[in-house]
């Protein structure tokens, strides 16, 4: 059987993976990205909404190239039609732009390509060497043929799947209630708004809600996802999405160009990111935002803070947990209060009515919450319904 | 478990829901190893309605 070695085996060529192999590359450190996939970028299972400053915060400027539109904030949009819009700066991380996903992810793998990491295609990790009780590297096969890789340290950024972390030893298992299905087409010909992402809440979506992301003229991503515990019957979730497409009439003109399916964590991340020989990243991490569903800022953040420091772990050939313990320490500081904060919140969230929702989205929007956080809209639904948010008042 | 090649769309949907960690997919073909305990969740999982469970031998 065909051997490799390497300093750090990156499992997943999505934006957290791609975003350690370059930064690690750029350290100096010999690193591999495999990607079980025929193409980096596909298929697109995303809704592609990130903020401009999820961008910034790891140094990536926006490219006419993979930014399919800009857009100037969000529509939230409750059961019985009342409109809370607001602006980009105060929306959070997934709105300012939607991107090109089959491009931008090409874009960042080839940046990692460009510090020096080499990319497998087609290439399927199908188990975690360990010794010792250390993990030394991945079993994959490429192109249909079997293949090791030893490397001093693996790096699961297999998404949502997250099958290395739990090889490994790390339990990265779900609840149902922590899970969000997901059906989306790219539509076409349809009449949204084109300069906002809108979101549409309640028991059109139950636990979820259906989105509408502008891609450019009379195209946008419309999408659903819905909450795992509330999914009756096989099949349901792209069923509530037809539904709803048929009663809207902005959309009910339109046809779709491209159909996807998929899932998403709602859960709070894991606990441990690092073993001695192993990193997990981004979705496999579970460190999609419980509230918005998005992940592709916290991905790439949390890629940054991985490769930056697998870097200085490759050039002291220590890939210990314990030198690698700054990478929980910097990543958790960025993003770990306002995941569990979020993923309260949400707890709380989709237990409520349309009645509720309605009365809720009304209240805020007549307060005119200048900043709409989740804390701030927590405050805004207390003055007028203390009695929603008793249950964590401790957030307050 | 069943899976319907005309339905599936290789989306890993069922693969993160299954608490055996049981599924393996590699890029468009399902499998299904031995640890899955027929606990039914990839069959509410599959956003398509892709998965059933085989009547029991």
């Amino acid at each position: 059987m065909k051997k490799l070695n390497y300093d750090i085996v990156v499992v997943g060529g999505g934006p957290a993976g791609s975003m350690t192999a370059w930064r690690a590359a750029k350290a100096g450190a010999k690193v591999l990205m495999i990607e079980k996939r025929q193409e980096i970028g596909s298929s697109l299972r995303c809704a592609e909404g990130i903020s401009h400053k999820g961008l910034y915060k790891v140094g990536i400027t926006p490219d006419p190239k993979w930014v399919s539109t800009e857009v100037a904030g969000a529509r939230l949009v409750s059961p019985g039609g009342h409109l809370l819009q607001i602006d980009e700066k105060s929306a959070g991380n997934e709105v300012g732009m939607v991107l090109e996903r089959h491009m931008f992810d090409k874009y960042v793998a080839s940046e990692a390509a460009r510090a020096g990491a080499e990319i497998m295609l087609k290439t399927s990790a199908v188990d975690v060497i360990k010794e010792n009780g250390k993990v030394t590297g991945v079993k994959a096969v490429s192109y249909g043929e079997p293949l090791t890789i030893k490397a001093g340290c693996v790096v699961a950024a297999d998404g949502y799947e997250s099958q290395v972390a739990r090889w490994a030893g790390i339990d990265s298992t779900l609840k149902p209630t922590d899970i969000t299905t997901c059906f989306q087409y790219r539509m076409t010909n349809i009449k949204h708004v084109q300069d906002y992402c809108e979101f549409i809440i309640g028991s059109a979506a139950p636990g979820g809600y259906v989105w509408i992301f502008p891609k450019g003229g009379d195209t946008a991503n419309v999408g659903i996802g819905v909450m795992l515990s509330k999914l009756k019957k096989p099949g349901e979730v792209k069923g509530y999405l037809d539904k709803y497409i048929a009663k809207d009439p902005r959309l009910n003109c339109g046809q779709p160009v491209e159909a996807i399916a998929g899932a998403v964590s709602i859960s709070p991340p894991l606990e441990k990111c690092i073993a001695d020989g192993l990193m997990i990243v981004g979705d496999a991490a579970r460190i999609i935002d419980p509230i918005t569903g998005g992940g592709i800022a916290n991905g790439l953040l949390q890629g940054m803070h991985a490769g930056n420091v697998l870097g200085r772990c490759a050039q002291a050939k220590d890939f210990t947990e314990a030198n690698m313990q700054e990478f929980e320490d910097l990543w958790r500081k960025d993003m770990e209060n306002r995941l569990w904060r979020n993923w309260m919140a949400k707890e709380k969230f989709v237990t409520l009515s349309d009645k509720t929702l309605d009365s809720v989205i009304q209240t805020i929007a007549e307060v005119g919450v200048e900043k709409v956080t989740v804390y701030n809209l927590l405050m805004a639904i207390k003055e007028k319904h203390p009695e929603l948010v008793k249950e964590f008042e401790e957030f307050l | 478990m069943i899976v319907s090649i005309e339905k599936c769309m290789h989306c890993g949907a069922c693969v993160g829901s299954c608490p055996q960690n049981a599924i393996y997919l590699n890029e468009i073909v399902l499998v299904f190893n031995d640890k899955c305990n027929r606990c039914g969740r990839c069959v509410k999982t599959c956003p398509v309605g892709a998965i059933t469970m085989e009547a029991k031998k």
